[in-house]
């Protein structure tokens, strides 16, 4: 076992872990920074992330708006002191992205150009063209070569965390290309691995976003947080889920229904005109438009394709400069993937899941309940998203919080001890062979059959709407498949070098754990909110639960699922209007 | 309707225990809206869970899936079945690297010379976060756009001849993020840069073959961004860099 010694481990190198990465070495070239990540760090999915991110610039804006239409998305569940900070510190980093080359999109003047997201009251969403999230990656991923205390392990697969007297003193990982393992000893670890979305079929996420971050923090007794709140987004291909971002509608596109009718008058979103105007139709936030599909679809009036039922997702008026200027991506995709010329034709669309709302629970400075655990970006739930997160937030999130776990990280370990070497390698030597047991199992079921089962059962048990019979179905059937995943899975491939198929059989072990912490929360929380919407419970009860959710791992058992407070400071919980009166807006 | 099966025969080579690769047949049932990744997935979940690739985001932004299909570099992703028909299709991996196993390769060619190039803005003067942006208007911003665009696949590496040839050439893409800096109106890092791009594995190495900006996916144009640096670099050569205007 190849030893690395090092202060801070950063375990994924998307936005939030190479902004860890950076904060760590630009407050102390000293410090040292071990980035290990499963795939090169430009693969990571920041990189698929289409329309912006939020940041206040224009003069029209307010900080007070952010937080406003940040805690009114997120249905009154975020806690208001984070919001606050998030709120006040988004800007600042856009333009430090700007400072390290992001070509953010601009006006003709050579200043900074937002544009409209929904739910939101002012235009403060920085683009660059509908490649935002690659620009954002890249520019940080580029500029992380500034840096030579940052050493980079590419393709490592973390499997374990080393927790040692309730404080986390190095990350257990096996190089892809040999299968060997690494043990990296540390005084702090940043966790910034991406969501779990890939625990149901249907999605936009890409194939590696499996949730293992949460999986290595919970399995060593760390909560996750408000895990039922998943998000959908209303606007994905058929089949594929691929995403068509929500900055079509920013710019100006309409859905309609099989008839040519804008559907989502019929839903809260309304009146129609005047047309464009904030927080109102299209420029409503993602919860309320994936739900108003839903019934749309119920009542008969969605189109069929081969794929699924979808609706239309119409930028045609436009025109084809605007389109190919602001959503050169999409563009490409809808005709690669879809066969569709959106200058020509309406998009099929219809909702896929985008987003875990929850995760590893973190304070502000996002230290986890291990010390010396810190964790930023959709892995982690510092507070911010509440009970559905707000378009643009999320790779705000990834810089300002993976800055904020970076420094947090760097201050830890300076005044930690190291590791005990011989109890870390003996930590390590276990963890091993659990994860080599996996290689040598002789008989069992494919990793690809449980995976599907576990999917199936996540889209029907606890999709767009639940039930307290189809959330305990599925945490019935999640249990059935951690046993039958205990029971065995038998690879193909006995290999230690690149070999994949080992890799996906160590995702699956976590990824059914995350289900099943979502799958109980869901069946927890009696009330609709935000994301989380109950067919029979359709209200949203204050009195019960205007509280988080926290799971707590329990060995091969249910997770045990208990509540933690919100932090209100100044936006008592109201009820939550979108459409109405308003101006016309005017789009940029 | 009967299904349909298209045959895939994919390289397979282990290096724990193969002196050589073979290829392996796979039948695999498609429709039309199928790509040759969902093929390869249908193989790895289904046929033979050792069938090794990579992959991603699966809509051409990623950049992990880049193989050679039928001989040519692809990204699987984006490469539809219903093209490809009768088939057999051929999966293999990107030319010019070393296989680590079957269709995966060895990326370090690429990512081992990214620190060379300097590949992040070096500014004039540090510029405080209180200062705001930088003014860029959009001709600025056109001047470097499209060399910002490379998704890093590598399918210009495959494509390129002299990669093969030249083990000392920076590459492609390597030298395309070399000229998106250089030409970026807030860096003034080209001096920093310049021993990587006049050197004999730099923009010199480049034979203007072009196959590179043919195979690329993003229309990025590698040769583009090279051989505009060619101008350049000869100038420095001769001391007349001054001629192109401004501190740059």
């Amino acid at each position: 076992m190849r030893i690395v010694e090092t202060d801070v481990v950063v375990i994924g190198g998307g936005g939030a872990g190479l902004r860890a990465a950076i904060a760590v070495a630009m407050r102390d070239p000293a410090t040292r920074v071990a980035l290990v990540s499963k795939v090169v760090p430009m693969r990571s999915h920041t990189v698929a992330a289409e329309g912006g991110a939020a940041g206040v610039v224009r003069a029209d804006d307010t900080l007070d708006n952010h937080f406003n239409d940040t805690v009114s998305g997120g249905d009154w569940l975020c806690d208001q002191d984070v919001v606050d900070y998030f709120v006040a510190h988004c800007a600042e980093e856009m333009i430090q992205l700007e400072h390290w080359g992001c070509p953010w999109s601009r006006h003709e003047d050579g200043s900074i150009n937002v544009r409209f997201f929904g739910g939101m009251k002012v235009q403060r969403t920085w683009f660059a063209a509908d490649r935002s999230g690659f620009h954002l990656l890249h520019t940080l991923f580029q500029t992380s070569h500034k840096y030579p205390s940052i050493q980079r392990h590419d393709e490592h697969f973390c499997v374990d965390l080393i927790v040692e007297d309730g404080r986390v003193t190095g990350a257990l990982a096996i190089e892809i290309a040999t299968g060997e393992f690494t043990l990296f000893l540390c005084r702090a670890v940043v966790l910034a691995t991406g969501g779990a979305g890939r625990v149901y079929r249907q999605n936009t996420n890409a194939g590696i976003v499996t949730g293992e971050g949460m999986g290595l923090a919970y399995r060593h007794g760390a909560a996750l947080r408000d895990m039922e709140f998943v998000q959908w987004h209303p606007t994905c291909l058929p089949g594929t889920g691929i995403l068509m971002t929500e900055a079509c509608r920013g710019e100006g596109a309409i859905l309609t229904n099989k008839d040519g009718y804008r559907y989502l008058q019929d839903y809260g979103l309304g009146p129609l005109d005047p047309w464009p105007r904030a927080k109102a139709m299209e420029l409503g936030p993602r919860d309320r438009l994936s739900q108003a599909f839903w019934h749309e679809d119920k009542k008969g009036r969605t189109v069929q394709t081969p794929q699924g039922s979808a609706v239309n997702l119409d930028l045609r008026h436009m025109g084809a400069e605007k389109i190919l200027a602001r959503l050169p991506l999409i563009t490409h995709a809808a005709r690669t993937f879809a066969g569709v010329d959106p200058v020509e034709q309406p998009i099929p669309v219809r909702p896929a899941v985008h987003y875990t709302m929850g995760g590893v629970a973190a304070d502000m400075r996002c230290a986890t309940e291990i010390a010396g655990l810190f964790a930023a970006g959709e892995c982690s739930s510092v507070g911010i998203h509440g009970a559905n997160r707000l378009g643009s937030n999320s790779l705000a999130e990834t810089v300002v919080f993976g800055k904020v776990a970076g420094e947090s990280a760097a201050e830890f370990a300076r005044g930690a001890g190291g590791a005990d070497l011989a109890r870390a390698q003996d930590r390590a030597r276990q963890a091993a062979d659990r994860a080599l047991g996996l290689l040598a199992a002789p008989k069992g079921e494919r990793v690809a059959a449980i995976r599907g089962e576990m999917m199936d059962a996540m889209e029907e048990g606890v999709g767009l709407y639940r039930t307290q019979e189809g959330a305990d179905g599925a945490c019935r059937k999640i249990a059935d498949l951690r046993a039958r995943y205990r029971d065995g899975v038998k690879l193909d491939d006995a290999n230690r070098a690149f070999n994949t198929e080992w890799l996906s059989a160590i995702e699956l072990g976590m990824m059914l754990e995350v289900a099943q912490a979502m799958a109980h929360s869901a069946a927890w929380r009696k009330e609709s909110r935000g994301a989380h919407q109950r067919l029979d419970a359709a209200e949203r009860d204050d009195e019960a639960f205007l509280v988080h959710t926290l799971a707590r791992r329990n060995g091969d058992g249910a997770p045990v699922i208990v509540s933690s407070p919100v932090t209100i400071t100044k936006s008592p919980p109201r009820s939550r209007v979108y459409g109405g009166e308003g101006k016309q807006a005017q789009l940029t | 309707m009967s299904e349909r099966r298209i045959r895939i025969e994919g390289l397979r080579y282990n290096p724990e225990k193969d002196t050589q690769p073979r290829l392996q047949t796979y039948d695999v049932p498609f429709t039309d809206d199928m790509s040759l990744l969902q093929g390869m997935q249908y193989i790895k979940d289904h046929l033979d869970g050792s069938f090794t690739f990579r992959w991603s985001c699966r809509m051409a932004i990623c950049g992990s899936c880049g193989i050679m299909v039928n001989g040519n570099p692809r990204l699987s992703c984006e490469t539809f079945l219903r093209d490809l028909l009768p088939g057999p299709v051929r999966v293999e991996p990107l030319e010019n690297f070393p296989i680590q196993r079957d269709l995966a390769v060895d990326q370090g060619r690429f990512v081992d010379t990214l620190a060379s190039v300097k590949p992040y803005v070096v500014p004039a003067q540090e510029k405080p976060l209180s200062a705001g942006p930088h003014r860029q208007t959009p001709e600025q911003l056109a001047a470097y756009y499209q060399y910002s665009q490379c998704i890093n696949c590598l399918l210009c590496y495959a494509a390129c001849p002299q990669v093969g040839l030249n083990e000392h050439f920076v590459g492609p893409a390597a030298l395309t993020l070399l000229h998106r800096y250089n030409a970026d109106s807030r860096d003034v890092g080209w001096s920093a840069r310049a021993d990587v791009a006049n050197s004999e594995g730099g923009v010199w190495g480049c034979t203007l073959v072009g196959y590179c900006s043919q195979v690329c996916p993003k229309a990025v144009d590698p040769a583009h961004a090279i051989n505009q640096n060619k101008a350049k670099s000869a100038l420095d050569y001769f001391g007349l860099r001054s001629l192109l205007g401004g501190a740059r």
